[in-house]
């Protein structure tokens, strides 16, 4: 195909040039268009960070940093501070991590390397089904089953047996910290779950194979499928974490809904996303708005800050593991 | 280049069909022809009773239309202040403050009584518990910590209370139920005033938090020796045990909707003229103390005829036939006196200086 010269200046020449190499005015069409996909995003973050920024304004320059080193929240003398929602957010999402990441990679090591056909499928089906119960749902349960259930069975013992670490102590009530971590950490594993079940099955089959042509038994083998796929999986767990720091509803209705600092995990906590629900629609008064809105802002930056933590762990990891799996 | 060209139109084509149906989609709200349309926004408190007289309204006068929308009674007041609705709704009064930097005068309407109530989980009690106010504020202090300590034996002499530790649940949603709450425990303990004070949300000293009604009844059921407060018409749905609270008069009072009205009543002669007032730890013999007005919002003078002349036939409506719809959903009636002066205040609505009714 040739392009049609001696029109236009150099500059709409190039461009054309830059939108469509080949010279096709439909591929640079196309090639504009997913651009401007690609720029939607970027303009949607800049543009919840400016909108955040801008309404938080008499708040942020009220409080400045103060804000995030106050744990008191106190609406009636107009005294706000961020720190025990901060706390809340990390601690929930953590707890939440730390239960669903081995219960996550268990499902999907057993449905892509051990589970034959027959189990994969319904058990598969019925992870998805629970990435797809609404959080309210989850909320309700967590109530009416859940903190019953650690009231009663699970938190007593653990006062009993951990009682002198300071994680586990004070009155029961089976709702709190460790209840909202583990509602989340259930709302969490079919999203791990599912992905990184995705990724072991796109390991190659050649890599089981060699593997266990070198006489590898089954749980060698598998180490080497996981080495394989630890950036997947890491991406996974990336994107657990992203929904656990964010959710709102089912949290609200397990943590207790307090805004204090306490290590222990029996005691009432709170989230960013937790109070900015419940207070909004009541807030009245500027500085109060104000200060809601920054939290709004300040868990973007927490989700910002964490899923950065994230993703350099990750590639030092991988850049590691990779590494001495293809040393040995 | 007929390969390029082609795809060029095809592209032409995908756009200019899709601002079609972009202009088709934006040109499908028209409101019915004539029909005046009436937007108001507030208290989720009163909601169900509020969209029962829409309905009931609507079908008398087909050409009006009214919609509401439960946002909450701190979203009512900004939203009128800002005229984005013809009428707030809210179960607080406006704060002088508030009024002044509204663009015109407001008038606060009450439309129907509200309470709150103690709901608690104790089992095997055969009585409904009874609670002095000191102790009710100091329960929420933290200052009574079990639920057999000697002040709360001394009002439920032969009660066997368990020697065990209270938890309290609150609102963890900003809400009018908080307000009026410490509203009350406001005015019957300084120190509360002083340390935690008055408001739709305040820094709880002790207790869990619960969202909603739902959430703080769903945990009070759920957990042995809570004790939550809730609104009287969620308590009475629900079978809730619900706490007799001494009132000012001495006399512990059950929560119904006769003691609720009482409460009003007995407030008459602190119930200034334009009837902002709070009516907890009212004075009457039979007046419930935990006791609220929830108000319409709206503006003296309309800029709108049409509009204003609906809302003020409405709002007639409502403190008159609509009473009758009161009593099956369990909010409290307005006593006759506060009638006669939400009619005045009615009355006294105008648009461009002549009267509307």
């Amino acid at each position: 195909m040739k392009r049609v010269n001696g029109q236009g200046s150099p500059l709409s020449e190039s461009l054309l040039r830059l939108l469509s190499p080949t010279g096709n005015v439909g591929d640079g069409v196309f090639r504009l268009l997913m651009f401007a996909a690609g720029l939607l995003v970027v303009v949607i973050v800049l543009g919840m960070i400016i909108g955040l920024a801008t309404h938080s304004e008499l708040s942020l320059r009220q409080f400045g940093f103060g804000f995030l080193r106050s744990s008191t929240w106190d609406p009636v003398n107009g005294q706000f501070g961020a720190l025990a929602f901060i706390y809340g957010t990390v601690a929930s999402s953590l707890i939440a991590l730390l239960i669903s990441v081995p219960l996550s990679l268990g499902i999907a090591i057993f449905l892509v390397e051990q589970a034959p056909p027959i189990i994969a499928r319904p058990i598969t089906f019925l992870v998805e089904l629970l990435a797809a119960i609404p959080s309210v749902v989850y909320g309700v349960w967590g109530i009416f089953v859940l903190a019953p259930f650690l009231r009663e069975r699970v938190e007593p013992s653990l006062a009993r047996s951990f009682g002198s670490l300071p994680f586990f102590q004070g009155p029961i009530t089976g709702i709190g910290l460790l209840t909202g971590g583990i509602i989340l950490a259930i709302m969490i594993t079919p999203i791990i779950s599912a992905v990184a079940r995705d990724v072991l099955a796109a390991v190659p089959n050649t890599q089981r194979e060699a593997a266990l042509a070198l006489g590898a038994t089954k749980w060698e083998t598998t180490r080497v499928v996981l080495i394989n796929g630890a950036p997947g999986i890491a991406g996974a767990i990336i994107l657990g974490l992203g929904r656990a720091l964010g959710e709102t509803m089912a949290v609200t209705m397990v943590i207790g809904n307090r805004a204090e600092i306490s290590f222990s995990l029996f005691q009432p906590s709170y989230t960013l996303a937790s109070v900015i629900a419940n207070e909004f629609t009541e807030a009245t008064g500027d500085i109060y708005l104000s200060a809601l809105i920054e939290l709004g802002l300040i868990l973007f930056l927490v989700t910002f800050v964490v899923n950065a933590i994230a993703r350099l762990l990750v590639w030092r990891v991988t850049r590691t593991t990779v590494g001495a799996g293809m040393a040995a | 280049m007929p390969l390029s060209s082609k795809s060029l139109r095809l592209s032409a084509f995908v756009v200019i069909s899709t601002c079609t149906l972009i202009a088709l989609a934006c040109s499908g709200n028209k409101t019915g022809g004539g029909a005046v349309k009436l937007q108001g926004a507030g208290a989720t408190y009163p909601n169900p009773l509020y969209q029962k007289w829409i309905s009931e309204y609507e079908k008398l006068h087909p050409n009006v239309l009214i919609d509401y929308q439960s946002i909450g009674s701190g979203g009512g007041q900004k939203q009128i202040r800002e005229q984005t609705v013809d009428f707030g709704a809210s179960d607080s009064f406006m704060s002088d403050q508030d009024l002044k930097s509204a663009p015109g005068e407001l008038l606060h309407i009450p439309m129907v009584l509200g309470a709150v109530v103690l709901t608690y989980n104790l089992q095997g009690l055969p009585q409904p518990l009874r609670f002095s106010p000191d102790v009710v504020a100091d329960i929420f202090l933290g200052k009574i910590r079990r639920w057999d300590d000697p002040r709360i034996k001394a009002d439920n002499a032969g009660v066997n209370l368990p020697a065990a530790d209270i938890t309290i649940v609150h609102r963890s949603d900003g809400s009018g139920t908080t307000g009026v709450w410490t509203d009350y425990l406001g005015k019957i303990s300084t120190e509360w005033k002083q340390k935690v004070g008055v408001g739709v949300s305040v820094n709880w000293p002790v207790g869990v938090g619960g969202k909603g009604n739902e959430g703080v009844t769903g945990q009070v059921k759920q957990t042995p020796n809570t004790i939550g407060y809730v609104e009287l018409i969620y308590a009475l749905q629900n079978n809730l045990p619900v706490g007799l609270i001494k009132n000012k008069s001495g006399n512990f009072v059950p929560a119904s909707l006769d003691s609720v009205s009482a409460a009003a009543a007995g407030a008459l002669a602190d119930t200034p003229d334009d009837l902002r007032v709070s009516i907890t730890d009212s004075p009457g013999a039979n007046a419930y103390p935990v006791s609220s007005y929830t108000y319409i919002l709206a503006y003296k003078d309309q800029k709108d005829a049409t509009k204003g002349k609906a809302l003020v036939d409405y709002l007639w409506w409502c403190i008159h036939d609509g009473e009758k719809f009161t009593g099956d959903l369990k909010y409290a009636p307005l006593p006759a006196d506060i009638v006669k002066r939400a009619e005045a205040k009615i009355n006294s609505i105008t648009s461009g200086g002549t009267p509307l009714r």
